[in-house]
């Protein structure tokens, strides 16, 4: 299944960002500030992951991008175009999911999408209609008023509608709550085959591992400032940590001080030792510290290794951020 | 222009009305017709002519205004107030559509239906009392200046309302007691002098005396005047939502 058409694109060269933010700060009119100097460069055809804690700003900073929330000050430009001097050739290049199931109560399936793809300047198509919608499983309910849609139904139209009119980028705004299991997988494997035709895809989600799974790179905001912008790979390597484990033979009621300098955790109950070291070093210091507890005639029957997953990262990024700030 | 924009907003609008069209049609057929047997027949047959017109036709041309003016802006407000409630707005904030472009799809789709609804209001009447309509041309051009003008001001209270009360507010509390003190059922002349006077400030006035002008060729007041108060309503209108879309006014955050 092909959901793109074959209308090529035509704006600026590859290497450039499809989407630059420059400086972007937001204060709501109550005098919140939900963004401080957000800058972040999304590259052409990337997965990008926006995480962060619940009111940290990742729909404030979509909605600035996509034209529903003004800026107080900064700039974004979007597919080559700046988004306020030349909003209708920025907007027409953007798809949005919105993160709430905003509908129409009595508008049918069809009409709907019909009526997005016309809303963004586009020549009615219905066969690219019709296929996105089967893309979603939706064709079968084309007919129906929205209201009698479920709630995961209901999240695949908002897709369906975003998609209707053929944007080069796509913003999903926790695209997966609320989604069942399957369904969620159908709706990955359309990203990912979005990805394959060009589109360049934005998410937030408060799954990791979905954002571990699916993203290319991983920006994490907190309180409206941007802690981290990364590769994935480069992120887990970076900050991921690993850990030995070694259960103990012979409980143990302290370590032995010699040992103190290493980065050693007794359990509670004496049995199990755990080991933490950096997994980008190249000297783990394994082999020396398995010498050290030998001499101190430690023995171990199990030992395990284990990596840090993305969410541990993602929770010591924003704790971090939480000592930093007052 | 983004043609195919502004003509999805038309058809969304348009469908709106013809779903529930019965009700969009009974309403205000029915309350015309009660109002020409209660003042055209029972009432108007007591009353001599105003200007030498039957009082049963004298008030043709005021219903007609109470309805356009009613169904302008109801439908214009619901028109765009419903997004900002239901939270669909985001695609039209989202969307490469210029003010002008939104300007077109929701108050041509109001405008069309009040002008429809002011046709039909016309039919009606015809099978209560003959009339004849001495400028046909200035009649459909006041019939169409009116529906555009308060379409606009609907849109204009749908922005403003963020809520249903406040939506029937306006046309409830300003703009049904306006077009009655207006002199839809009566000709201003017929008032006490200081009235005369303080009845020119309803802008309302200019609409009726103009459209019945159109009708009998009998005004209240110039017809000029008529004319250029409800451009100047048109105009003010314009630039205030001109105004609302460059600033998001309680759209746009
Ligand atoms: N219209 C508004 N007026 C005032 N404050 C707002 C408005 N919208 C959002 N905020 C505030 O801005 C902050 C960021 O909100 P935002 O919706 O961007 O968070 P988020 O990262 O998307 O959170 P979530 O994960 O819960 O969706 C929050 O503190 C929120 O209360
Ligand atoms: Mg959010």
């Amino acid at each position: 299944m092909t959901i793109r058409p074959t209308s090529a694109h035509t704006t600026t060269e590859l290497s450039a960002p499809i989407i630059s933010v420059r400086g972007v700060h937001k204060t709501y009119a109550g005098g919140f500030q939900a963004l401080r100097n957000i800058d972040l460069e999304i590259r052409r055809g990337e997965i990008f992951a926006l995480l962060g804690p619940n009111g940290a700003g990742k729909t404030t900073l979509i909605g600035i991008i996509c034209g529903i929330v003004n800026p107080s000050s900064g700039t974004v430009v979007a597919a080559g175009h700046d988004i306020r001097k030349d909003y209708r050739a920025a907007r027409a290049a953007i798809g949005l999911v919105p993160q709430e199931l905003h509908t129409d109560a009595f508008e049918s399936v069809w009409a709907t999408v019909r009526f997005s793809r016309g809303l963004f300047g586009k020549a009615p198509n219905p066969d690219y209609l019709e296929r996105i919608l089967r893309a979603l499983s939706l064709w079968d309910k084309r007919d129906a008023k929205i209201m009698s849609l479920s709630g995961g139904m209901k999240r695949r139209l908002l897709i369906a509608k975003a998609l209707s009119h053929e944007p080069e980028i796509l913003f999903l705004d926790e695209p997966s709550a609320g989604v069942d299991v399957e369904l969620r997988h159908d709706m990955w494997r359309l990203v990912r085959e979005l990805r394959e035709q060009g589109t360049t895809i934005i998410l937030t989600t408060h799954y990791i591992e979905e954002a571990e799974d699916m993203a290319d790179r991983i920006g994490v905001i907190n309180k409206g400032e941007l802690v981290v912008v990364e590769d994935k790979t480069a992120l887990m390597r970076k900050l991921g940590k690993k850990e030995l484990a070694l259960t103990l033979r012979q409980p143990l009621t302290a370590l032995p001080a010699e040992l103190n300098a290493w980065p050693l955790n007794l359990s509670a109950d004496g049995q199990t030792l755990v080991y933490t070291f950096d997994s980008q070093t190249e000297e783990t210091g394994i082999a020396e510290l398995l010498r050290a507890l030998n001499q101190h005639g430690i023995d171990f029957k199990d030992l395990r290794s284990s990596e840090s997953s993305l969410e541990d990262i993602f929770v010591s990024l924003v704790q971090q951020a939480k000592g930093v700030k007052p | 222009m983004n043609f195919y924009g502004i003509r999805a907003i038309y058809h969304f609008e348009m469908a709106r009305t013809f779903r529930t069209l019965a009700e969009s049609i009974a309403a205000p057929v029915l309350t015309t017709s009660l109002y020409f047997i209660v003042f055209g027949r029972a009432i108007g047959s007591r009353m001599g002519e105003i200007d030498n017109v039957g009082y049963g036709a004298f008030i043709i041309p005021g219903l007609v205004m109470l309805n356009l003016l009613n169904e302008s802006i109801s439908n214009a407000s619901f028109g765009i107030y419903m997004p900002k409630w239901s939270g669909t707005i985001y695609e039209l904030l989202s969307a490469p559509v210029s003010w002008i472009e939104v300007l077109l799809g929701y108050v041509g789709a109001a405008t069309t239906k009040s002008v429809m609804l002011g046709l039909l209001i016309l039919g009606t009447a015809r099978v209560f009392v003959p009339y004849q309509i001495a400028h046909p041309g200035w009649m459909v051009a006041f019939l169409l200046l009116t529906a555009v003008s308060f379409s606009l001001f609907g849109f204009i209270i749908g922005l403003w309302a963020d809520s249903f009360q406040k939506l029937q507010v306006v046309p409830m509390l300003v703009v049904t007691p306006l077009t009655f003190l207006g002199g839809a059922f009566y000709s201003i002349n017929m008032l006490p002098p200081l009235w005369q006077k303080v009845t020119l400030f309803n802008p309302v006035v200019y609409l009726i005396s103009g459209f019945r002008w159109s009708f009998y060729g009998i005004a209240d007041v110039d017809v000029a005047m008529s004319l250029g108060m409800t451009f100047g309503f048109l105009v003010a209108c314009l630039a205030f939502v001109w105004w609302a879309f460059r600033t998001g006014y309680k759209i746009r955050n």
